[in-house]
């Protein structure tokens, strides 16, 4: 029968382990988000141009309404779609 | 003194120099307001991400400049609304990072500013990574509980029967 050590490495133990999310604006230090980069803010946006929640950026709540604010101009000037498809 | 940024896109039917003529006008009636012009910002012709107005691509132009307040945003914006060469506008008070932002973006630091960008990118690409393991995962998942299970309702019973024992005892 099995032991328990061998079923062990039969996955890579690494997989299950979570990584540790974290505000990139806070970590780097960058204090503006500007509204005119979209390629930027693509990163903050899924598929269907939609607003990704801080659960998956990992963004602080301040720098989580930055984003959200810099989205929204930027769909203003559209320079961001407001409803897509296969955006990315 | 408040710093200001109005964005606006120009209607691309116009050739260069009228595109450029109606952004100077705008240039010019703030400089008449008084308000002292920090920077003019042309970002050129770009494809509009939705069409407005039946166009498909417009001419982006960035005015940032400083005023004591007044009536000076209202005015413009009152001109951008009237003028039809102009497809869309944006008016945004800067704060002083975003003043800071602009002026590192102008005197070249962008660079660094982009190098994040890339490590973000990559950081980014990382995440697709781990999405993807994560995908993997679920498979994996689904049979490990079932062989979590089978040992564990062993281990059980048998605690189960130590405890029957216990009772009896």
């Amino acid at each position: 029968m099995a032991n328990r050590d061998d079923i062990k490495f039969l996955s890579n133990p690494k997989i299950g382990q979570k990584r540790q999310k974290y505000c990139r604006f806070r970590k780097y230090g960058i204090k503006y988000i500007d509204y005119k980069d979209p390629d930027f803010l693509m990163q903050f946006v899924n598929e269907q141009g939609k607003i990704l929640p801080r659960r998956i950026t990992g963004n602080s709540l301040k720098y989580q309404r930055k984003v959200a604010t810099a989205v929204k101009r930027a769909r203003h000037l559209a320079m961001l779609p407001y409803v897509t498809d296969l955006l990315k | 003194m408040n710093q200001y940024e109005i964005t606006f896109i120009v209607d691309p039917v116009l050739s260069g120099e009228e595109s450029k003529a109606a952004a100077q006008t705008y240039v010019d009636q703030l400089k008449n307001e008084g308000c002292s012009i920090v920077h003019v910002d042309e970002m050129g012709l770009r494809q509009l991400a939705y069409p407005i107005n039946r166009r498909t691509s417009g001419v982006y132009y960035c005015v940032e400049f400083q005023t004591e307040g007044g009536d000076v945003i209202p005015n413009t914006e009152l001109a951008l609304r009237r003028d039809e060469r102009i497809i869309r506008f944006l008016t945004v008070k800067l704060d002083k990072y975003g003043v800071k932002y602009n002026d590192d973006k102008r005197n070249g630091l962008i660079g660094t500013v982009k190098k994040k960008k890339k490590k973000e990118d990559k950081r980014d690409n990382r995440d697709n990574r781990r999405r993807d393991n994560r995908r993997r995962d679920d498979k994996p998942k689904k049979e490990a509980p079932a062989k979590k299970e089978a040992p564990v309702k062993k281990e059980a019973p048998a605690k189960k029967a130590a405890a029957k024992k216990e009772e009896e005892e």
